[in-house]
């Protein structure tokens, strides 16, 4: 039996006037999916995110949430979404605990859950024991983002949608909340923008690129990986000069091209190598690099593109391709 | 959001001191020239002063606020409907009106007390104006109030939200009264003018209510105004959220 998704969103257009915030968006996410949203500044992440909770209307386009139209049922829509938006508002003069159960009783949990469902709400995001009943306007920003992480997940919704849940935190909280975030595997479909991107490689399923409104790039890492940086990388450390690297490796018939050189020490420098090859060239390389008069070889190992590397191709791509239509940028 | 922040107890506290010392000042006046209008009657006749700025002060943060600081997004993502939105924050800026003004009885029950010789008279509590002046005051709340919704329903600035507020209920209560004084003046406005102007007369309203006259025309204005300001209100959030 086909599952229905849990997110389907379909020539999702949206235009403030005469500039185009997204344009014909098309994308799926299945249940129990941690996906990113990656994209610059302005590049119609926020947009699409209070498109999906119901906020704001699409111009053109369709978005189904848990099977039911966004445009046609915002509000049982509502019932499935938990929504942090960018920034976390929250009201500064409340109580931790006296927000989350006054956000409970909007989202129609019923009284007698409404204790627990706080409870439990406030023991996931680790608010329970240190700032139950601390006024939001003295909380640390981290602690306000757990607040509004704790209010997204009240109610149990099917669908989480994070608005830059990392953003101003520090490396401990960041690592906490990508903890929070592997819980919710399988258990919620999460969707979650971000700018820290080894964030969203490290805790998404899959990555949907995003830039001037449309979608660039969508898969997992490792397709990615393959669809825009589809060549070998290699880091070595060698003692002698770079050109007789590129000499040698020319010279073996080895299509490499070193992309950057930084010098350790005197004479010791790391370079950074691409090679068009396929599969299977460490031994290789190793072997042909060893030995030799010109140079020594001090380590060789593989280097995996990191998503900033896809993310800075992907949207460059985009950008040559749309260069020649009319500039369409997003709010 | 109203009752846990302090702006609000602020505003209740420069509202019972006002009223205090107005009150205190009628009560002298009428000790020094013996007047044929009842305190009480006197007292409600000046609704208007803290009208002016009790109500800006409850309504302007009440969605405007809200907007500012983007928590009007995560209410919009919650069920509630956005009728129940406006409502709600309408009911709570009423409610704490009407409580404000039914704190004012505490001020003849203590110069009652501490003078249980004035009381003699019974013109300190006499019950008929001040039933009539609550049912105005509950009645013409329903407008007052629903302007500083509305006023704060346009904008993302508390600030203009309550200079708005501010300025229309000045046109709708003194500019009443002004096109009151113009019919009069001129005399020769046809009746249905004049009929229209009686229409709008807040002060009037206030005389028919204190003396006992309770007319149903005064109802059907204050609550279509609101209605329809309300609504308007609902339709801004819907668009504007």
């Amino acid at each position: 039996m086909e599952t229905t998704p849990s997110i389907r969103v379909k020539d999702l257009t949206r235009q403030y006037g005469a500039l185009t915030a997204i344009h014909k968006v098309n994308f799926t996410v299945n249940p129990g999916e941690v996906v990113g949203f990656l994209g610059p500044n302005g590049a119609g992440k926020s947009t699409t995110m209070r498109i999906l909770s119901g906020i704001m209307s699409a111009t053109s386009g369709s978005a189904w949430v848990g099977g039911i139209c966004v445009a046609q049922n915002p509000h049982e829509v509502k019932r499935k979404i938990g929504y942090m938006p960018e920034n976390n508002p929250l009201p500064n003069d409340m109580r931790v605990v006296e927000y989350l159960r006054f956000r409970s009783r909007l989202k129609e949990v019923p009284g007698h859950k409404l204790r627990a469902t706080v409870q439990e709400a406030m023991e996931i995001c680790d608010l329970a024991r240190t700032a139950r009943r601390k006024i939001i306007g003295t909380l640390s920003k981290g602690f306000r983002q757990r607040v509004g992480i704790a209010d997204a997940l009240l109610g149990d919704p099917e669908i989480i949608i994070m608005d830059e849940p990392t953003i101003g935190l520090d490396p401990h909280q960041i690592q906490g909340i990508r903890k929070l975030i592997d819980n919710l595997r399988g258990k919620h479909t999460v969707i979650l923008s971000s700018h820290i991107l080894p964030e969203i490689e490290r805790s998404c399923d899959r990555v949907i690129i995003i830039n001037r409104g449309r979608i660039v790039a969508a898969g997992t890492s490792t397709e990615l990986r393959e669809e825009f940086l589809p060549s070998n990388r290699f880091s070595i450390i060698i003692e002698g000069s770079d050109n007789a690297v590129a000499a040698r490796l020319t010279s073996c018939g080895i299509d490499a091209t070193i992309l950057e050189s930084t010098p350790i020490t005197e004479n010791r420098s790391e370079l950074n190598l691409r090679v068009e090859n396929k599969d299977g060239l460490g031994p290789q390389l190793i072997q042909l690099l060893s030995n030799q008069r010109e140079f020594i070889l001090h380590s060789l190992a593989p280097r995996e593109p990191n998503l900033e590397e896809i993310f800075l191709a992907a949207t460059k791509r985009s950008w040559e391709e749309t260069i020649e239509t009319k500039p369409k940028i997003s709010a | 959001m109203l009752f846990i922040s302090p702006p609000t107890y602020i505003a209740a506290v420069l509202f019972l001191c006002l009223m205090g010392f107005l009150y205190w000042a009628i009560l002298r006046g009428m000790v020094n020239t013996p007047s044929e209008t009842l305190p009480t009657v006197q007292f409600f006749s000046v609704f208007w002063i803290p009208v002016f700025f009790v109500v800006p002060l409850l309504t302007m943060r009440s969605i405007a606020g809200e907007r500012s600081i983007g928590t009007l997004d995560t209410l919009m993502t919650t069920p509630a409907s956005r009728v129940a939105v406006i409502l709600s924050k309408f009911a709570g800026a009423y409610l704490f009106y009407m409580l404000l003004w039914v704190l004012t009885i505490g001020f003849p029950l203590v110069t009652e007390k501490l003078y249980p010789h004035a009381s003699e008279s019974g013109a300190l509590l006499e019950v008929e104006p001040l039933v009539g002046s609550f049912l105005f005051l509950a009645t013409s709340g329903l407008l007052f109030i629903s302007i500083g919704i509305f006023a704060s329903s346009v904008t993302r600035s508390q600030l203009v939200a309550g200079m708005l507020t501010f300025t229309t209920l000045f046109v709708v209560i003194i500019g009443g009264q002004q096109l009151g004084n113009l019919a009069d003046a001129g005399g020769d406005l046809s009746t249905w003018a004049v009929a229209t102007v009686n229409y709008l007369q807040i002060f009037e309203h206030l005389d028919d209510f204190s003396r006992g006259i309770i007319d149903t025309r005064p109802f059907f204005y204050y609550a279509s105004i609101t209605f329809l300001l309300l609504g308007l209100s609902t339709l801004v959030i819907e668009s504007k959220a």
